[in-house]
């Protein structure tokens, strides 16, 4: 790619960008939050078109109009949202689209074998008659990449593809890239978590504000180097974190059980208690029922069974706006669905839970300066990159979204919040800030429950760790305590060991 | 970054989304031309038929006012409109709510003839407004609490609300001197002249057209300037942040039921008091309304659920209405003619409207 540069009314989110990317090599691509990493990437798959610059391919020109022209060339992409069909089956999902070898009727048995084939190839495990709706996250990403091998993909692009994978998903897909580059296959790889780039990748390229700041091998690069190279400044990989007199309970969950969406249960006998200036930190494997725990507390699921008490009340079954009002904060997993409102400006969703209050409004009135100068200030604080307060929240980077929820949350000044994967998809220098933000809140003595997958991320910042698996606790561990193998046979149904 | 750069070319999305702002009326130029083709196989000449709908519509000050005066009872509908579908819930009941308003109105209107105007007029205007606000909010206790589809429960209020006025209008309400004189028309007495709602200028304009102008600039108020507006929007947007953001969901989308049903209501209201200064049926819906629950729907959509915007919407469709009705007696086009070219019209912008918000979608990646 030569010189691609791409204008968004306000932005520039690519500016003369120059990016090669070998046969054989996977490259990652970093930079932080709206950097323009997923917006390079758009181009070159013919989602979005350049201003200007050009792409070549083996050295010709090419144009690429739509995701049809690019996979005709030999690209692929795995979007951070998979795009499968949930009530197909994994043969059909891959064979969606393609003419059939046998004109008009379907090949499925013919699919099967071949997807079986590049399964071996590529040690990617998939049953290809499974149904798509049942399968976790990880196999489909794995469906979404035997697509892309399928269509004779020679160049992959995986836009932050671990995000939300576990650890050992992690390692399997590292796994499968390797054999792949091995296979010839060229890789783009983006993700914001450093380690990963540094094992993963031949070479890197950082971009910062739409631009390319360098391209080096990484065998050169360090930790350091990295995150300075996307940030501009040094940046702390570790949050420091003094003692907080801890005070009395602030939450407390007594004997909790709730049912799934599937009907089944997701939440069997938790206990649980959390006291002002600690975070209680959640780990385990996605799907043991963390999300229904915290949409419990949240006011969102109704508990089958058991109590959740916050600041010594019984707030079991209690409506979100009294909790809220009550000084829970909540900041969502899915933050697209539970967080914002897409098409509502950046400014109207920093004031989703306190429109109805002073000083945003008298009476039915809203008071447009204060909420002007509220979100300015938001903005600022939490470093939101967007073109104004009034623009749409669609048109910001996944980061900066996150931010704005985070920033909304945390302004609140909550007694307790519960913060479910805070800092997914958020680049460094946001997630430095963000967990400052968390330790600063613990200082003032807030009760946080803190439920994320990312073991680095629960070890930094926690006082006391809990291990979720199939909606149970299989134990509390002190931080202090606490090692990476420890929690991981933890997270396995272990008990503590 | 290169502001200088950014900022020269800012003017060209600006028109570029002005020209897109505009399709409704493409569209509508679009449908004509179809007419003028279907025209010429009838064997009139396009020409003069459009040109006899154009002074039919404008070409007077008594043709403008009949405009206006058809454009009323859309644009008090398609207010309703927006805060319904801005709230996510598809209010199809603008006929009953309609039907429901005038019939209220009239009752009161009927019973309370002696009273002097300033005190008979807008007690009128308020029953039908309450009149409207229970045949919307019944639709929307049963999508609260029963969850009951709000389509479906319009549509059935829809055909309860015309069994009830044809009820009342052969029965209770009709008119005496009919009965005594066994014409039995279903239609009410006139009304006393104390509630005729005042004439702006010497034609048929009533003051319902002014207030229904004035309740568009308090609809857009109500929906971008208050917490209950915001609510309703971010409900209709989202309802499970809206959820988690401790909005009571069901509770705002009932509201925008009742809100956009008192609208209707108070239109019909508005149509007994302004124009018609008594009710009839013919036993249908459209015989008293005139298809404006629909139509309104129409306008709205074609305001892009914009209370503003529903304004300049809804005078079109009522110059439509008007424009056609003289064309038919000018250049002897059969009725069903007229009902062909508003079906074509609604078919081209409700078809522009999904072409520009696919486009839409695509400009992300092209601005
Ligand atoms: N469709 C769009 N319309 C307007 N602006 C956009 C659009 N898409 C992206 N942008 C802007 O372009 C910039 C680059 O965004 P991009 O999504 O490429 O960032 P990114 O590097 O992928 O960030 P992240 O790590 O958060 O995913 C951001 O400022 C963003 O707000
Ligand atoms: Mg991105």
């Amino acid at each position: 790619m030569r010189g691609i540069v791409k204008r968004f009314p306000g932005v520039l989110a690519n500016d003369r960008i120059d990016f090669d990317v070998r046969a054989g090599e996977i490259h990652a691509l970093l930079g932080e939050n709206g950097a323009g990493k997923t917006t390079l990437m758009n181009i070159l798959y013919g989602l979005y078109r350049p201003d200007q610059g050009q792409i070549l391919l083996n050295g010709r020109a090419v144009a690429i109009h739509s995701p049809a022209d690019a996979i005709r060339l030999g690209i692929g992409m795995i979007h951070q949202h998979f795009m499968l069909v949930p009530t197909l089956s994994v043969a059909e999902n891959v064979a969606l689209g393609l003419p059939s070898s046998r004109g008009f009727l379907l090949d499925l048995d013919v699919v099967t074998r071949r997807i079986r084939e590049l399964s071996n190839v590529y040690g990617l495990r998939v049953d290809p008659t499974a149904m798509v709706w049942q399968l976790a996250v990880g196999e489909q990403q794995r469906v979404e990449i035997l697509k892309a091998l399928y269509r004779g993909a020679d160049l992959l692009i995986l836009d932050e593809p671990t995000a939300v994978l576990t650890p050992q998903e992690v390692r399997e897909l590292f796994a499968t890239l390797r054999r792949m580059a091995g296979e010839g296959h060229s890789l783009i790889f983006i993700s914001h978590k450093l380690h990963e780039v540094l094992s993963i990748s031949d070479r890197v390229t950082v971009l910062r504000d739409g631009r390319v700041v360098k391209t080096l091998p990484t065998s050169e690069a360090t930790r350091e180097e990295l995150a300075r190279l996307m940030v501009g400044r040094e940046v702390l990989l570790r949050v420091e974190r003094s003692p907080v007199e801890l005070g009395d309970v602030r939450l407390s969950l007594k004997d909790l059980w709730a049912h799934g969406d599937k009907g089944v249960p997701a939440l069997r006998g938790v206990t649980l208690a959390v006291r002002a200036g600690e975070i209680l930190g959640i780990a385990g494997v996605s799907g043991n029922g963390q999300r229904e725990l915290a949409e419990v507390i949240a006011g969102l699921r109704t508990p089958s069974q058991g109590q959740v008490e916050i600041d010594g009340m019984d707030t079991t079954g209690w409506s979100p706006e009294r909790l809220l009002k009550h000084g829970l904060a909540y900041i969502p997993e899915e933050r697209m669905r539970d967080g914002v409102v897409r098409d509502f400006s950046v400014e109207e969703n920093l004031i989703l839970k306190d429109h109805v209050d002073r000083p945003f409004a008298s009476g039915i009135f809203m008071n447009f300066g204060t909420i002007a100068s509220y979100a300015d200030r938001l903005i600022e604080n939490f470093d939101i990159r967007t073109p104004s307060r009034d623009a749409p929240l669609k048109n910001l980077s996944g980061g900066n979204i996150q931010k704005i929820v985070l920033a909304r949350e945390l302004s609140r000044e909550p007694r307790v919040l519960v913060a479910a994967q805070p800092t997914r998809g958020v680049d460094i220098s946001a997630t430095e800030y963000i967990h400052q933000r968390l330790i600063a809140q613990r200082a003032k003595g807030t009760a946080t429950l803190l439920i994320s997958e990312d073991l680095d991320e629960i070890l930094n910042l926690s006082d006391r760790i809990a291990v979720m698996y199939e909606g149970q606790i299989v134990g509390v561990v002190d931080q202090r305590e606490a090692t990476v193998e420890q929690l991981g046979l933890m997270m396995a149904g272990a008990h503590k060991v | 970054m290169h502001k200088g750069v950014a900022r020269g070319t800012r003017f060209r999305p600006f028109i570029g989304s002005l020209f897109w702002a505009l399709t409704p009326l493409y569209a509508t130029v679009l449908a004509l031309l179809v007419g003028a083709v279907m025209l010429l196989l009838l064997g009139v000449n396009p020409l003069q038929a459009y040109s006899a709908m154009v002074s039919g519509a404008f070409g007077s000050s008594n043709a403008l006012a009949d405009t206006l005066v058809k454009a009323t009872p859309l644009l008090f509908v398609g207010l309703g409109i927006c805060i319904a579908f801005r709230g996510g819930v598809l209010n199809i009941g603008g006929e009953g709510q309609l039907v429901a308003g005038a019939v209220a109105a009239t009752a009161v209107a009927l019973s309370l003839s002696h009273w002097p105007g300033w005190a008979i007029i807008p007690l009128c205007l308020t029953v039908g407004f309450l009149a409207g606000a229970i045949w919307g909010g019944i639709a929307g206790v049963l999508k609260a609490y029963l969850n009951v589809n709000e389509i479906l429960s319009t549509i059935m209020l829809n055909m309860i609300a015309v069994q009830g006025m044809n009820f009342l209008l052969r029965g209770p309400l009709m008119d005496p001197m009919q009965v005594e004189a066994g014409s039995f028309i279903p239609q009410t007495a006139r009304f006393s002249v104390t509630t005729d709602l005042p004439r702006l200028v010497p034609t048929r304009l009533h003051a319902g057209t002014a207030l229904a102008v004035l309740l568009a600039v308090l609809v857009y108020i109500f929906l971008w300037r208050t917490t209950i507006g915001y609510r309703i929007r971010a409900v209709g947007l989202n309802p499970d942040a809206s959820r988690a953001a401790g909005i009571n969901v069901e509770r705002y989308m009932m509201l925008s039921l009742i809100l956009g049903g008192a609208l209707a209501g108070l239109g019909g209201a508005v149509q007994v008091l302004g124009l018609h200064h008594r009710m009839f049926t013919d036993g249908s819906a459209t015989g008293f309304t005139g298809g404006a629950g629909f139509n309104g729907i129409v306008a709205a959509l074609f305001g892009k659920l914009h209370p503003l915007g529903t304004i300049p919407a809804s005078i079109l469709f009522g110059a439509l209405i008007v424009g056609a009705n003289q064309m038919q007696r000018a250049v002897q086009v059969p009725s069903s003619f007229i009902t062909a070219l508003n079906g074509l019209v609604v078919v081209f912008v409700v078809g522009s409207d999904i072409l520009s918000r696919r486009r839409a979608r695509r400009a992300v990646g092209q601005a």
